[in-house]
Formats: C-alpha cells, sequence, structure tokens
C-alpha cells in the first residue's frame, strides 16, 4: 500500500502545475465589409487615440478632440467616460460604441488600460461594473 | 542473574505512521489542487495585467489561441512562427477543418489572442484583421488579473 501511495505522490507532483488567473476582455469585430454595411447607430461613436513614443511608451491619451494630460490618462479616460455613460453602479451602455485608434508600436499594456478604463471598474467591495461594451480597434491604416 | 524479555531481538523499526500520515496530506493536497484543464499557457508571454480581467462564465467551444511575444513571433498550436503569412496560412488550415468536422460557424468560434504586455498593439490588430479576413469575428483578449488598479488614479 504504501508503494502504491508513493507512486500516486510521484503522479501528481508530476502533473502539477501552475495555472496563473486569466481573464478575457470579449470583443466582436466583424470585417470592415460587413461592419460598413450595418446600419449607422444614433450614439455617436466615441475615439479613444494613444499616440506612442518612438520606444512604444505612451506619449499621450485623446478622447474625442480632448487631449488627456497628468499622472493618470487612463484615470481621467475612466472618469470622462463614466461621467458621459453616467452609469450609477448600474449596467453598463450597450449601444454606446468606443473605437480605439492607437499607434502601430505603442506597447500593449497601454491598449489594456484604456480598455480596462473603458469597459468598467471595479467598487470598494471588489464587485465589478459595466460602463461601455462595445469596444473595438479602428482599422489598420493601409501600408504605405 | 538478568533475565532478558524473550521478545527483544536487538532489532529496532523505526515508526513509519508520521510519514504515511504526511504522505497522505500530500497526496490529498495535490488532489485538491490538480488542474486537468487544456488552459494554453506559454510562458514566453507575460500577459498585461488588467483588475477586470475576468475568466470567462462558460468554457469557450473550440477556441483559436494565437500567442504573440514582444519579440513580434507568433505562437499557434505550438510552432513558433516569425511571419504573419505563416501565422495566415496556418489558420487557413485551421478553418478549413473546423468546416470540415464541425458544424459551427467561424463566426461563432472565438479567437483568444494572449499578446506579450510589450507587445506592439499594431501586431494585434494584424491577427485580429487576419482573423476577420478569414470571417472571424470574436475575439477574447486575454489579460492577467490583478488585484492593483492598472489605470492610475485613487
Amino acid at each position: 500500500m504504501i508503494d502504491i501511495v508513493f507512486q500516486l505522490l510521484v503522479f501528481f507532483v508530476f502533473t502539477f502545475k501552475i495555472v496563473l488567473p486569466e481573464g478575457d476582455f470579449n470583443i466582436r469585430m466583424p470585417s470592415a465589409s460587413v461592419s460598413r454595411t450595418s446600419l449607422p447607430s444614433e450614439i455617436p461613436l466615441l475615439r479613444v487615440r494613444l499616440r506612442a513614443t518612438p520606444t512604444g511608451e505612451l506619449a499621450r491619451v485623446q478622447l474625442g478632440d480632448v487631449t488627456l494630460d497628468g499622472e493618470a490618462p487612463f484615470a481621467q479616460l475612466h472618469g470622462k467616460i463614466r461621467g458621459m455613460i453616467g452609469d450609477a453602479a448600474g449596467p453598463g451602455s450597450t449601444e454606446q460604441e468606443v473605437e480605439i485608434e492607437a499607434d502601430y508600436n505603442l506597447k500593449y499594456q497601454y491598449a489594456m488600460n484604456a480598455i480596462t478604463a473603458i469597459t468598467g471598474y471595479l467598487d470598494d467591495n471588489g464587485e465589478q461594473h459595466k460602463l461601455v461594451e462595445r469596444v473595438r480597434f479602428s482599422p489598420l491604416p493601409d501600408a504605405p | 542473574m538478568r533475565i532478558r524479555p524473550k521478545g527483544d531481538t536487538g532489532i529496532v523499526e523505526g515508526d513509519l505512521t508520521p510519514m504515511i500520515d504526511m504522505t497522505f496530506q500530500l497526496i490529498a493536497f495535490f488532489m485538491l489542487v490538480i488542474n486537468f484543464s487544456d488552459a494554453e499557457q506559454d510562458q514566453r508571454v507575460r500577459l498585461p495585467a488588467s483588475e477586470l480581467a475576468k475568466p470567462p462564465a462558460a468554457p469557450y467551444e473550440q477556441p483559436l489561441t494565437i500567442h504573440l511575444t514582444k519579440n513580434d513571433h507568433f505562437i499557434y498550436a505550438g510552432q513558433e512562427l516569425t511571419e504573419l503569412a505563416r501565422l495566415k496560412s496556418e489558420l487557413l488550415k485551421e478553418t478549413q477543418i473546423l468546416l470540415r468536422h464541425t458544424s459551427k460557424k467561424l463566426d461563432e468560434v472565438t479567437v483568444i489572442i494572449r499578446a506579450d504586455q510589450d507587445a506592439k498593439v499594431g501586431l494585434v490588430q494584424e491577427i485580429m484583421q487576419a482573423c476577420q479576413e478569414l470571417k472571424f469575428e470574436k475575439f477574447a483578449l486575454r489579460g492577467k488579473q490583478s488585484e492593483i488598479r492598472t489605470i492610475g488614479g485613487s
């Protein structure tokens, strides 16, 4: 019995793998030809621009024509989006759509920060509240 | 004359009970934490952190997972690919398999993108564009869960 117990132990030790907790942001992006034929929404599209330095760091964030300067541009972006959606901790907006237009060489972490700022927030109890559910990337400019 | 007890043969046996107890506890621990899920993870990719990245409520059906490293290499189906054209060709093969052997439509298949936090956003968009050309529509941008606020501010 002890032999089998040890064999079991060895099996579990070798099959043990550490799986880090991961999560997803789900976005639905039909191809450009399909999306162009869809009916225009009544709610105007919000455009978030992420500009990069030559090294891929974040240079600035723009919401529409407004540049968000300062220490925490994504926190400001979040505040502005939250002000526009007026969620009052209720469900997010299913109609409002946000398009992210990022520079090609920008580091992906900044795009993820922008998506986090746009899509929701955690309250003091750790509960998640949604803001904008429809987020997409702008189409890449055609290669020169 | 001193009489020795009859059963004393001079062999000392260790008490194995604590060791067996410990072994059983280890087995119980590993049985509880073992994970048989086929979650595709790759140590070459360091995911961007987000406090809102939560695991999906239900597992995706037959998802496609594409990894993007910070060196602009794509990892798909265990192969490290250095060119987008090769990734496109692998995806094309996969779509043919999906269409032939399953009843699922391609716009219902989720493409999981695991991109490194230092990868270029443009390359992530190129992956999505390549998938869109093959009629995939659903994307899951994967991040690692963070306990701290990642967007700054208070």
